[in-house]
């Protein structure tokens, strides 16, 4: 027994650690990157990146029927990858405990959307556990692979961004124990999803449902705080410590489950209250489940909750008319500080050639979503992973590059490529489209912290133990060229992506083909990897004319003459503003 | 690589501070900029003195140099992870720009700490947006303490300590002892550097003596 101050993921990995889980698999996605990342560093598991979260599902459910207990990692949109096998393995249930943790991001931090996961749980008809700090989210952990294989189901482990990042104080116990596990038996009438099996499962899901809903009236997952009874509120996850904070009186029901609702507790507690409220951020998934059940909710005096972001505490003080303390107002005429592109980022000198293009760029999910901000502001749709190639071969098939007079591009990287853009691919080579499409192959998955993927063949134990991602990986690279030929690209080039005159040619050759499908790789290693420098530039004879600040290069300025200013600190000598000087003003040596 | 996966274990010793309710600290900067260490020293201190703790950070876009935030809320019993505005008792700054973007979570009476540099955005660079020259009168307006963190971290030979010159400052608004401050630094640092780190608060912890 010790004591530690751990982030949800953190306590999530631990306890599922402790209880036996022998197999964890994911795709990493902001918030829930570090539960695996915490869990392939403890002894006696495997884990793995999958390429993508249908495929980390699957590897789940076979582990399950294999006999061990297994965790499976993805953000909320993530879940939308895996609906498939999600929604009929609530049907066939499991064999080994089997929990799916959905990590969602109220106020998309780093999301395109902030979709509630636990629909998806009672969509499926299967449990979902929802934590409010990290010492629960480490009891549920531990609790959810003993209930998935009691009631023979998935259980959907739910957390949101405040409770993945927050880190909080975790009584931990420090040792595991494996379950025994069970010989294998081919069971085909359990896992084979021919209709009439299926009808027959899903009849067994019915009653397992009746049991769930038997149990959440009992569970203390579901409990209620009685304090001032003229004001009951409904929550859970992170909702129930703002209200704790923002309404310390107000008694609570707190819910530990979310699906199935306990309907014998609510109705227990809005009898118990004067006035029954549901505090929940960006859905109105209880509120209407509790409306359903005919309770009397009502809107708080000061009105609605915000339909759309997280809710706060101020929020709350707001609608039940509590004074806000007093504060500064919001300080005008500063500079935003959004994130950018690295010093030396290899994407950069891709963009400012689109942007020099004019091209119609479908994007995609990842670092490189930046080249939609200033200064490039050359990406003109991004919707969700892979989508950038079959979104060019549409916009294609509306004519719309011919009407714009401007060429269509798709762009996508590595790992999003590998996650779902070859299936886009493959779709407009069958299709005989045409158009040009650019792989950004900066040999990691960048954004959510230099993971592993299938394109550099980097795994997630070699991560774990620090190897340079970009010296020999353990898993096999995917050969993207062979790939795209063999899917029949017409033409297939790789592009050094520090090469300015390389990209314009590349990029000016494949739009000119109207005729062709192209497929540039532009490959060259993310900063964050090959950290090495070069002597910082000089200016020799500048002309003022500003192209080179135009790149966007965090370590490049102006002065108060309009003259480029170096910060030595941020400069790492990449030569990216020596290349797109129109004059050869600037001078790289080394 | 990837993210650095804390050693959260704590020793939790006797209660050596009482606090009467919850104490909610703000760290703002810029990503890389060493705000992650400082909340990890200040939670170490405040989870050694047998207090409940809860940091909240926003990850995701930390190394590509937009602005970041933690919060430390710690106290008997901690609820909430979030900092709204006017609920900041203290509001540690690592650059003049983001120090005023976030004037408005300081409570009336909070203590402001603002390390005395400023980085200019890429929105500056590119010709979009200029700098508030006013900038560090505003924040005397405001009553905050400006620390040249920079500067005395390199004088200690450690520039890379400017976070923990900070922590230094910020050590005068709290009561935990001088031995659990360095205790957290200890464990927190890397080895080599210990030594400069100790030092760095030191004169942090001097500096905002001087100016309160």
């Amino acid at each position: 027994m010790s004591k530690q101050l751990l982030s949800g993921n953190e306590a999530i990995a631990q306890g599922a650690w402790e209880v036996g889980a022998s197999v964890g698999v994911g795709y990493p996605g902001t918030p829930s990157t570090e539960t695996l990342e915490a869990l392939v560093a403890k002894d006696g598991i495997y884990c793995e990146w999958s390429p993508n979260e249908k495929v980390a599902l699957e590897v789940g459910i076979g582990a399950s029927l294999g006999g061990v207990r297994a965790l499976v990692t993805m953000k909320h949109v993530g879940v939308n990858v895996a609906a498939d096998p999600f929604m009929s393995v609530a049907n066939t249930g499991v064999n080994g405990g089997l929990v799916l943790l959905a990590a969602d991001d109220p106020s998309c931090y780093s999301s395109q959307n902030e979709q509630d996961s636990r629909i998806y749980a009672a969509f499926a008809r299967i449990p979902c556990l929802d934590p409010s700090d990290s010492q629960e989210a480490y009891d549920m952990a531990r609790a959810a692979f003993a209930l998935s294989e009691r009631f023979d189901t998935i259980i959907m482990l739910h957390e949101t961004m405040r409770i993945a990042h927050t880190r909080t104080m975790v009584e931990v116990a420090g040792e595991r124990a494996v379950p025994e596990q069970p010989a294998y038996e081919s069971r085909p009438e359990k896992y084979v999803m021919m209709p009439a099996n299926a009808v027959r499962r899903t009849l067994a899901a019915n009653e397992r449902e009746d049991a769930l809903l038997a149990w959440a009236d009992e569970t203390p997952l579901n409990r209620i705080e009685l304090r001032d009874r003229s004001v009951g509120i409904i929550c859970a996850g992170a909702l129930y410590t703002h209200v704790r904070e923002a309404l310390p009186e107000a008694s609570v029901l707190k819910l530990g489950m979310t699906w199935p609702l306990p309907a014998g507790k609510i109705a227990e507690f809005a009898a118990a209250v004067d006035k029954l409220y549901v505090v929940e951020e960006a859905c109105t998934y209880l509120e209407t489940r509790v409306r359903a059940l005919g309770m009397p909710v009502q809107d708080p005096p000061g009105g609605r909750l915000p339909r759309s972001g997280e809710v706060t505490p101020a929020h709350l003080r707001a609608a039940f008319g509590i004074e806000d303390p007093a504060h500064l107002p919001v300080a005008e005429g500063l500079p935003p500080r959004p994130p950018a592109l690295c010093a030396g980022c290899p994407h950069r000198l891709v963009y400012c050639e689109l942007r020099r293009l004019k091209a119609i760029v479908t994007g995609d999910i990842g670092c490189y979503t930046l080249g939609a901000v200033a200064p490039f502001r050359s990406v003109d749709s991004v919707i969700d992973m892979g989508a950038s190639l079959s979104m060019a071969h549409g916009m294609e098939l509306a004519g719309a590059g011919q009407k714009a007079g401007r060429p269509i591009v798709g762009v996508i990287g590595d790992s999003t490529f590998a996650h779902s853009g070859i299936t886009s691919l493959l779709g407009t080579v069958y299709n005989g489209g045409t158009g040009t499409l650019c792989i950004l192959d900066n040999r990691t998955t960048a954004m959510t912290g230099t993971q592993g993927n299938p394109v550099n063949g980097v795994t997630l134990a070699q991560q774990a133990a620090h190897a340079n991602p970009l010296d020999n990986p353990v898993g096999k690279p995917l050969d993207l060229v062979k790939l795209c030929e063999a899917i029949g690209v017409d033409e297939v080039e790789v592009v050094d992506a520090q090469d300015l005159q390389a990209i314009r040619a590349a990029l000016k050759g494949a739009t000119s083909r109207t005729d062709k499908l192209s497929v540039i790789i532009f490959q060259a290693p993310c900063r964050l990897l090959d950290r090495s420098r070069r002597p910082m530039p000089s200016f020799v004879n500048c002309r003022r004319c500003g192209t080179c600040v135009k790149i966007g290069c965090p370590a490049l300025g102006k002065d108060e003459t309009g003259h480029p200013v170096i910060d030595p600190a941020q400069c790492i000598g990449c030569g990216q503003c020596a290349q797109s000087c129109p004059f050869g003003c600037i001078i790289q040596e080394g | 690589m990837a993210h650095n996966i804390v050693d959260g274990s704590i020793a939790v010793g006797d209660k050596t501070v009482a606090l009467q309710g919850t104490r909610t600290i703000l760290l703002v900067g810029v990503g890389g900029q060493g705000t992650i260490l400082a909340g990890n020293i200040l939670a170490m201190a405040a989870a050694e003195a047998g207090l409940d703790v809860k940091v909240s950070e926003i990850h995701g876009m930390s190394q590509r140099g937009g602005s970041v935030s933690t919060v430390i809320r710690v106290g008997e019993k901690v609820e909430s992870m979030v900092c709204d505005p006017g609920c900041a008792d203290i509001v540690v700054a690592f650059e003049v720009v983001e120090a005023l973007r976030a004037q408005q979570f300081l409570r009336a009476g909070g203590a402001m700490f603002v390390n005395d540099e400023q980085i200019v955005p890429v929105s500056v660079n590119v010709g979009t947006f200029t700098m508030p020259e006013d900038a560090p009168a505003r924040l005397d307006a405001i009553g905050a303490v400006r620390i040249d963190a920079g500067g005395i971290a390199r004088a200690v030979g450690s520039p890379k300590s400017a976070n923990v010159v900070l922590v230094g400052a910020l050590s005068t608004a709290l009561p935990f002892s001088v031995e659990e401050w360095e205790d957290a630094i200890r464990r927190r640092v890397p080895p080599a550097t210990v030594d400069a780190n100790l030092e760095a608060f030191a004169r942090g912890r001097a500096a905002a003596s001087r100016t309160r």
